[in-house]
């Protein structure tokens, strides 16, 4: 078939289309490559590198990395899974993240990657920085102590909500999510019903007035590890 | 505040209220109303029909502005390893007392701001400042005090009196004190250039033809990575596109490289035929040269020799005649950002935003600036290009080793007696430079700058070339006096202020590896300390998404690869179950901070045993 582009991850044969990336074509295929920072529906973006692979033994994110003839990707090797569990580890210290405080608690991908990757504590000390709380607007509440810095809110409200309410701001470690308004983010547009309210994989953006409706114990990742979705999917057509 | 929105809304209409010259605006407003606050956000926001905080990620990214006024005058010291060696803190203390302010302040009568700064490319006249624009260098206690009393005296450095450097640093649109230093001209770069000569000859040629001859002279970039340039040439041409262009990166800001400063001193003409000749043969025809912002007190002779190829007929309409080539050359200032030099974070603040570099593949030369094919060349670069036009290419592979042909300009600085600006064949081992350059008890060599290695005496018969020890031209020489570990902190004090923040390794890891660095510095290291080092910075090199990241953990992972007896030197047995980096009093005295009481159990007690 015309632009049909086959080659393997761990061995697994996998066929895909011109212009899909590696993190696009595995899922298709029922293979699970860990990821944060990528989001169905938006476009590929490369930062939390969780989903780093190899590809023909060169490290590449799989999430940006469009996917070629012949290639050869290494996925679920011993020194990658601890590199993702690295990786995932300097997100926890780098924020404060309290899961039992959590209204995110059971959705929360990182938290759930945590479990995925057997993470007990972190190797890395943590940095306890002081960061913002803005409660600003009616119905949504942004606690920046657990942004991990993902651009997924910003990335939907300018690609899904046609809007532009956040944008990074600063450099390095000071690099953080600003808001496109002079006070806060209740003076921005942004909406409780925004696609980017939604895209967050922490409990940095949590909707006011609806916390807890389902508890703790019974979400989403309380019952099924993070990635179980892809891999009990029905292999792609071949 | 001070509404500066007219202000705003004038420098943009100037640039045509176009959101790709972001940068320019961004310094005009920065010079003229002394900061980008949250009007001067929304005026320009307005005016480029963009949002608010798209122009507040670009103005917050770049360290030369400001959200908060700053003094008519700012002071910025380099505080790049080379100037702390060099008496630094002498000159911060001085500038203290005279001023009255700490760095990062400002006086109370708006006057003054101090600051400081990254390498500014004077390594070899530490140490150094800009005030303002205007570089001042070898800077003693004596200077600090007549620069600001003349400042507070006459509002300007006018009547400050100094003796101008030699070469084009007396010209009088630079009028510098900066001195170039260049104690070894080679064949290729610093050679006598006659403008058009090398032009004339490229233009006779048919492009395919040119491309042939530059990948026949095995050319390499010159900026570190080593990448064919006729390869890069081709595939930019190959590539589709309406419009192509030509950048040269003249962002050097790797700590230890000053080579550029004296190339764009004395071989401009050279480099821009270089990059006139590189438009010719991809089918360009807009080339910009983007220049650091620490550099700009050459922007104004930059540009003079600009309008006189334009008088020439070496850029314009027809160049040198040749009908259906049009070529024209722009400068583009940066503000302060070491990762601009990475060449896709340089295109990117090229088009108005944050300089985090792009996402690979695509490549520049497939979708660059503005996603049009883009090839992208280091200054030294680009002046070698047009001298292997007009001299063959048979002729710069005599020089100079089989993967690495031609020369090479390298910067040295540090513990020698003649540092400076050295063109020599690519090859020559790392000993024979430093007896060049008047080393003796040379104990450390960092190679490549802080993104490079550090490299002890068994290492200096090793090659300086890409298929040995391959370096952007950043030599800094350590003598047995400096303690290796220290440079090194010192290194990842750097990569922690310049990390763009994209990417989770570099973002973290540099903090990380800074900190557990200083535990070996402060004696609370352990020997498990030193794995944790190689993996963290292992992660790093593997994981991060650009170049910066790729190599932040290099002063590290050399030291410890080149150096290890200084970390094992360092770790104690404390003879006690708890890490030497934990001290319970101070942990419960944090406790009782958070608290707000004395701890129950410990009181206030000291030399507690747990």
């Amino acid at each position: 078939m015309a632009g049909q582009i086959v080659f393997t991850i761990d061995g697994k044969e996998v066929c895909s289309e011109q212009g899909q990336t590696v993190l696009q074509a595995a899922a298709i295929a029922g293979v699970y490559i860990p990821h944060l920072c990528a989001m169905e529906g938006l476009s590929p973006w490369g930062s939390c590198r969780v989903c780093t692979v190899l590809v023909n033994g060169r490290p590449q994110a799989a999430c940006t990395m469009p996917v070629g003839e012949g290639m050869v990707v290494e996925n679920d090797t011993a020194d990658l899974r601890d590199l993702r569990s690295n990786l995932v580890e300097m997100l926890f210290v780098e924020g404060n993240h309290f899961c039992m405080f959590c209204e995110k608690s059971g959705n929360c991908e990182l938290q759930a990657m945590g479990y995925r990757l057997g993470i007990l504590s972190s190797r890395h000390p943590y940095l306890f920085p002081k960061r913002r709380v803005d409660a600003s607007h009616p119905d949504v509440l942004l606690d920046f102590n657990r942004c991990i810095l993902c651009g997924r809110c910003m990335r939907a409200s300018q690609e899904l909500d046609g809007k532009h309410v956040f944008q990074f701001i600063s450099r390095g470690h000071q690099k953080h999510i600003g808001i496109n308004a002079k006070d806060g983010v209740g003076t921005s547009n942004l909406s409780v019903t925004d696609k980017a309210v939604e895209a967050c994989p922490v409990g940095c953006i949590v909707k006011k007035r609806v916390g807890f409706a389902v508890p703790v114990g019974e979400r989403l990742y309380d019952k099924k590890p993070i990635g179980s979705d892809i891999e009990s999917r029905p292999a792609g057509s071949r | 505040m001070a509404d500066n929105s007219g202000l705003c809304a004038q420098i943009c209409a100037k640039f045509g209220n176009e959101k790709h010259r972001l940068m320019d605006i961004l310094l005009a407003v920065q010079a003229q109303a002394g900061c980008i606050d949250a009007n001067a956000l929304d005026a320009i926001a307005e005016s480029l029909s963009m949002s608010r905080v798209e122009v507040e990620s670009a103005s917050t990214f770049y360290a030369f502005f400001s959200p908060k006024p700053r003094g008519r005058f700012v002071i910025r010291l380099c505080n790049d390893i080379i100037d702390q060696l060099a008496g630094m803190d002498r000159i911060a203390a001085a500038l203290r007392t005279e001023l009255g302010i700490d760095f990062g302040e400002t006086t109370s009568d708006g006057l003054f701001s101090l600051e400081f700064t990254p390498c500014i490319g004077m390594g070899d006249q530490a140490p150094a400042m800009l005030v303002g624009d205007k570089v001042i260098t070898r800077v003693s206690t004596d200077t600090v005090r007549e620069i600001v009393h003349t400042l507070r005296a006459t509002k300007g450095l006018d009547q400050f009196k100094y003796a101008l450097g030699d070469g084009n640093n007396g010209h009088p649109l630079v009028r510098s004190m900066v001195v170039n230093n260049l104690r070894e001209k080679g064949a290729v770069v610093f050679a006598p250039y006659v403008p058009a000569v090398a032009l004339q000859r490229a233009l006779s040629e048919q492009p395919v033809e040119l491309i042939k001859i530059i990948k026949a002279s095995r050319l390499r970039g010159r900026g570190g990575a080593g990448f064919p340039t006729g390869m890069k040439w081709e595939f930019t041409r190959a590539a589709p596109g309406d419009r192509k262009f030509v950048f040269c990166n003249a962002d050097e800001g790797e700590p230890g490289t000053f080579k550029d400063r004296v190339i764009l001193t004395e071989a401009a003409g050279l480099m821009f035929e270089g990059m006139t000749i590189a438009g010719y043969a991809i089918g360009a025809c807009e080339g910009i040269l983007y220049l650091r912002g620490e550099y700009a007190y050459l922007l104004p002779y930059l540009e003079d020799i600009l309008a006189k190829r334009r008088e020439a007929g070496l850029l314009g309409r027809e160049v040198l005649g040749k009908s259906g080539f049009k070529f024209d050359i722009r400068i583009q200032l940066g503000a302060g950002a070491y990762v601009c030099g990475e060449e896709t974070a340089l295109l990117s603040s090229c088009e108005g935003k944050a300089g985090d570099p792009k996402t690979r593949p695509p490549f520049p030369a497939q979708k660059g600036y503005l996603g049009m094919p883009t090839v992208i060349n280091n200054v030294e670069t680009y002046c070698a290009a047009a001298r292997i036009v007009e001299n063959g290419p048979g002729w710069f592979t005599s020089m100079g080793t089989q993967a690495s042909a031609g020369t090479k300009v390298f910067s040295v600085s540090g513990d020698c007696r003649i540092p400076g600006v050295y063109e020599l064949p690519f090859g020559l081992t790392v000993a024979q430079l430093l007896a060049k350059v008047g080393a003796s008890d040379t104990a450390a060599v960092q190679v490549g700058g802080a993104a490079g290695r550090m490299i002890g005496p068994s290492e200096f018969a090793r090659k300086l070339c890409f298929d040995d020890l391959a370096t952007g031209g950043s030599i800094m020489v350590f003598s047995g006096q400096r303690n290796v570990l220290a440079i090194a902190h010192a290194f990842m004090d750097f990569f922690v202020d310049e990390s763009c923040g994209y990417c989770t390794p570099c973002r973290v890891g540099t903090t990380l590896l800074r900190e557990r660095l200083g535990r070996f510095l402060d004696g609370k290291a352990e020997l498990a300390d030193i794995v944790y080092l190689e993996k963290t910075g292992q992660c790093m090199k593997v994981a991060s998404r650009c170049g910066l990241g790729q190599t932040a953990a290099n002063p590290v992972l050399s030291t410890i690869q080149s150096f290890r007896g200084e970390y094992e030197r360092r770790v104690k047995a404390n003879g006690s179950v708890l890490r030497s980096s934990f001290d319970p009093d101070r942990a419960v005295a944090v406790a009782a901070g958070i608290a707000g009481r004395p701890s129950e159990y410990f009181g206030n007690q000291k030399g507690m045993v747990l």
